[in-house]
């Protein structure tokens, strides 16, 4: 008989000594509609696990195959090698402390030295108007000079006036 | 691997690795994230993938593993695992109802089995594994799986013969 079978099937399915096959057939027995009046506690059971059988899982998986292109990442890396540079290399080939005492030095030498040079063209100046005065005085011995070539040019009229004679 | 490959290889049991989250985890919010994980993890590990003998039993057993460790850590404690798949059964037909109620009291029941029977359960009468597949997945001998699965099946019966007789819970 088909129900003494079950029976004895589920008595191996509670010892957990049934098959694959013979718990398929367990499981179409209480799935169909005719199960006798005292298996009907078993059929919730079966019926539970067809049913799970067919939960399915619907939700997406994001598989993503590119890699992500970190580039904001990269360009706060740039920007701080940037910086860096910024602090670093004018500190490098800029003037050292030394360079810059020695050109300090250079600029008071220099600053000193235009003192004294223009202390030297004052002086200069002075003697400047001197010689103005001086340039004054050969004027008018030039006027002189002109004034004896003149005396000259007559004393030659004159000789050649004589001589005619 | 490409993606393409990587989807056939893993859609056969996707859906098995969902419904034993499901099954350890309750809520299916946590079951779909615990999935989800999984199959990330299969995914980054790709080429390690052709190395596994079976990568149907391994996933089956990260998912153990996953979840059990999903249930035991802090998380889990502060945040209790409510779950709120209560469908809305809108067929007013009274048998379906009561034949949905039942249905329904075997899940209890299950939720009530410790964690190894559940996984056991779940792995045998739902996912029809050979109690070899199940002794690689869960790493134990067959005998002491088959003395677990009986005491849970007993334990059901026990449960069910109760509701089912005086509707005591």
């Amino acid at each position: 008989m088909v129900l003494n079978n079950i029976e004895k099937l589920i008595e191996k399915y509670n010892n957990a000594e049934t098959s694959l096959a013979e718990e398929k057939q367990l499981k179409a027995y209480f799935n169909s509609d005719d199960v006798a009046p005292h298996l009907e506690q078993y059929k919730p059971l079966f019926q539970y696990f067809s049913l799970s059988q067919q939960e399915q899982f619907t939700k997406d998986v994001p598989l993503n195959t590119k890699k992500k292109t970190r580039l904001y990442q990269w360009i706060s890396v740039a920007a701080v090698a940037v910086l860096m540079l910024g602090i670093i290399v004018p500190k490098i080939l800029g003037p050292s402390d030394e360079e810059l005492k020695q050109r300090e030095l250079a600029m008071e030498t220099y600053n000193r030295t235009m003192e004294a040079l223009s202390l030297v063209s004052l002086g200069m100046n002075e003697g400047k108007e001197q010689l103005t005065n001086l340039a004054l005085v050969g004027e008018n011995i030039n006027e002189g000079a002109q004034q004896a070539s003149r005396l000259s040019e007559f004393n030659q009229v004159t000789n050649r006036i004589l001589k005619n004679k | 691997m490409k993606q393409t490959d990587f989807v056939s290889l893993v859609m056969p049991f996707k859906d098995k690795v969902f419904r034993l989250a499901k099954r350890l985890l309750v809520s299916r919010e946590e079951a779909e994230d615990a999935t989800q994980e999984i199959l990330l993890k299969l995914w980054n590990n790709k080429q390690k993938i052709g190395d596994y003998k079976n990568v149907e039993a391994f996933s089956m057993t990260m998912t153990k593993n996953f979840c059990l460790d999903r249930l035991k850590s802090k998380q889990a404690q502060n945040l209790k695992i409510v779950h709120s798949n209560y469908t809305d059964n809108s067929s007013s037909l009274q048998k379906q109802v009561e034949a949905k109620d039942s249905v329904d009291w075997v899940s209890k029941i299950m939720d009530d089995l410790p964690e190894q029977q559940k996984i056991i359960v779940q792995l045998r009468d739902i996912e029809e594994y050979d109690f070899a597949e199940i002794a690689k997945m869960l790493d134990m001998n067959e005998t002491a799986i088959r003395v677990n699965l009986s005491r849970a099946r007993k334990t059901i019966r026990e449960k069910l013969t109760n509701t089912h007789q005086y509707g005591i819970k």
